[in-house]
């Protein structure tokens, strides 16, 4: 398949971000138009807090942290994911295998099992009792897992492949078990968790996104050569003089909170970890400083275009995010797949 | 004294693959190490190149103990190639060479020419655009050659430079085999130390200032071609009988079986 030059892709997602972003703040149950949107924006910017309407209300408070929490979870799922396939030298890895989703799933479950009551009311500022579960859940996988396969020759990236599928195994008979104790609340709780869910977004979980993300993106530049050097091999790369352990554990300790924080504020949303990255490797190729900010922007698009839309394909109910960014994507990577096989 | 291995044993699961064993490669001449399968050549060459630690015994590089080079400093003297590559990423030819350039902070320019120039001294020109995935073979090699010469085409200022290859030409047809050993002289002529697994005699002879020869993981013999070339340790090592003759043209000991 031919290439397209990296640059033009980046320019194109570069501007098709803030356009679908903006045009997501007018979709809804409550559908407001370009130009009121807009206005209410010169609005609220030169007339101070005194005229804040509903439309405000709706777009500010509601609409604008869920699409800024979706373009950073979107980045973050997507860019860690291009990280992850790098560092285990196959196109098919994904953050989930490091066995950090498993752990946060476990760690939603069992909050939401055990402090049932309490999660409803949402406790500590929105942030509530199942997210901290997730993180520390999702967390403590992955530490687990690369515990496993450390030793004193270094990480196997091998070992530390079947480590997450077993800890992934562990954690899904752990999340049949609470569910099989929970009562039906709690099992609905647990399935929409389980989804993905935006619905739920404020600005202190975009505040905490937009951290993580900004110490994500400002470390992943430094290790993205070394990552192109990973690609050859660990000892070729050790030739070339990456220090391996090192850019290992770092990206495996910053993957684990970027994917840990996004699993905890946003559910489980599946499928953009593995097919972005993957698709824009077959449109520029897999050079890791292209690749990474690339899959962040075309991530981040991703998953606005699949929130606005699970807010309006079923008015006046929601879809949970997760299912329409599995629908969106999936025949979209099926297409591409065909016209490789075609032209291979 | 560039690359130094001294009394190296290695041990490994159960196994003796190295015994007592002091080789020396220096800047600016070819060492080709050959031996029987499973002689323990590649198992020097990954202590040589600080893969292995060995059991017992020092490997030192430009008068330091290898493992105090720090790794970035060392990649900008020491060039491996495998056996075989892992990659299966579609890179195109370029950016795998480009790769080659990782340790050295020379700018995209000059490593842009020093690419197009590796890549033209290995006949790979003509891959420059294609992909890595979809090369035969031998061209896959060459390009992973070209990487490496990338990696040590301009001399370092910290020391020596040397060019580590195992059995580099195993995936070449004749005409690939013989521009590699003539790219392999024109960089020992250039300053670089060379060391390679060969398997073929004949290549060796030809090309090498010295030969190592291995047998169960000892050095059963080495010095220049014309010294460790009889009739006598050819029957010993590999178990052949085999008539030692001079190549009409280069004079170089010629292993006719």
């Amino acid at each position: 398949m031919r290439r397209m030059p990296s640059a033009w892709l980046i320019a194109i997602l570069a501007i098709l971000m803030p356009v679908v972003a903006f045009y997501s703040m007018t979709v809804g149950t409550v559908s407001i138009s370009i130009a009121e949107a807009f206005s209410a924006a010169v609005d609220s910017l030169f007339s101070g807090e005194d005229t804040v309407g509903q439309t405000q209300v709706i777009l500010f408070d509601i609409r604008l942290p869920r699409i800024l929490l979706a373009l950073l979870v979107g980045a973050i799922l997507a860019s860690t994911g291009a990280v992850m396939q790098g560092l285990f030298r196959n196109p098919l890895a994904d953050p989930s295998l490091i066995g950090v989703s498993g752990g946060a799933s476990v760690g939603a479950s069992l909050m939401i099992v055990l402090a049932g009551g309490a999660v409803e009311s949402g406790l500590l500022m929105g942030l509530s009792l199942v997210a901290l579960g997730a993180f520390v859940g999702g967390f403590a996988a992955t530490i687990l897992v690369y515990r496993l396969a450390t030793s004193g020759m270094g990480t196997s990236v091998t070992t530390m492949l079947l480590a997450g599928i077993a800890i992934g195994a562990l954690a899904g008979a752990l999340n049949s078990l609470l569910s099989y104790f929970a009562d039906n609340d709690m099992l609905r709780q647990i399935s929409l968790w389980q989804m993905g869910n935006l619905s739920a977004a404020n600005w202190a979980k975009v505040s905490i996104m937009a951290l993580v993300s900004l110490l994500l993106f400002i470390s992943f530049p430094r290790d993205s050569r070394a990552l192109n050097a990973l690609l050859l091999g660990e000892s070729e790369a050790r030739h070339l003089g990456i220090d391996v352990q090192r850019v290992k554990r770092r990206l495996i300790v910053l993957t684990a909170l970027g994917v840990g924080v996004s699993v905890a504020l946003a559910g489980m949303v599946g499928f953009v970890g593995l097919v972005i990255p993957h698709v824009i490797r077959l449109l520029i190729g897999p050079d890791h400083r292209w690749l990474i900010p690339g899959s962040a922007m075309a991530g981040a698009i991703l998953l606005v275009v699949a929130d606005s839309l699970a807010r309006v394909v079923v008015l006046p109910a929601e879809l949970p995010t997760g299912i329409l960014t599995a629908l969106l994507g999936a025949p979209f990577f099926i297409v591409l797949l065909l016209q490789q096989r075609r032209e291979v | 004294m560039t690359l130094r291995a001294e009394n190296i044993s290695l041990h490994l699961s159960g196994f003796d693959l190295l015994r007592d064993v002091t080789v020396q490669v220096e800047a600016g001449k070819v060492t080709a190490i050959v031996g029987p399968n499973g002689a323990g050549k590649s198992s020097l060459l990954r202590v040589l190149t600080g893969e292995l630690a060995p059991t017992k015994g020092l490997v030192s590089f430009n008068q330091r103990d290898l493992n105090d080079w720090p790794v970035e400093q060392r990649a900008q003297m020491l060039a491996v190639l495998p056996q075989h590559s892992l990659l299966n990423f579609p890179f195109t030819a370029h950016e795998v060479v480009a790769l080659g350039r990782i340790p050295h902070q020379t700018g995209t320019l000059k490593d842009a020419d020093i690419i197009d120039q590796a890549l033209k001294l290995v006949d790979a020109e003509y891959l420059q655009k294609r992909f890595y995935t979809q090369m035969s073979g031998g061209e896959k090699q060459r390009v992973q050659l070209a990487r490496v010469l990338a990696q040590v085409w301009l001399p370092c200022e910290e020391g020596e430079q040397i060019l580590v290859l195992d059995e580099p030409t195993a995936a070449f047809d004749l005409a690939h085999q013989q521009l590699t050993l003539e790219i392999v002289r024109q960089l020992a002529e250039k300053g670089v130390g060379v060391v390679m697994v060969l398997h073929d005699l004949n290549l060796a002879a030809r090309c090498a200032d010295k030969l190592v020869v291995f047998d169960g993981g000892l050095v059963a013999a080495q010095g220049t071609p014309e010294e460790v070339l009889t009739e006598q340790l050819i029957d010993q090592v590999f178990g052949v009988k085999a008539m030692i003759s001079r190549h009409p043209v280069t004079n170089k000991p010629l292993v006719i079986t």
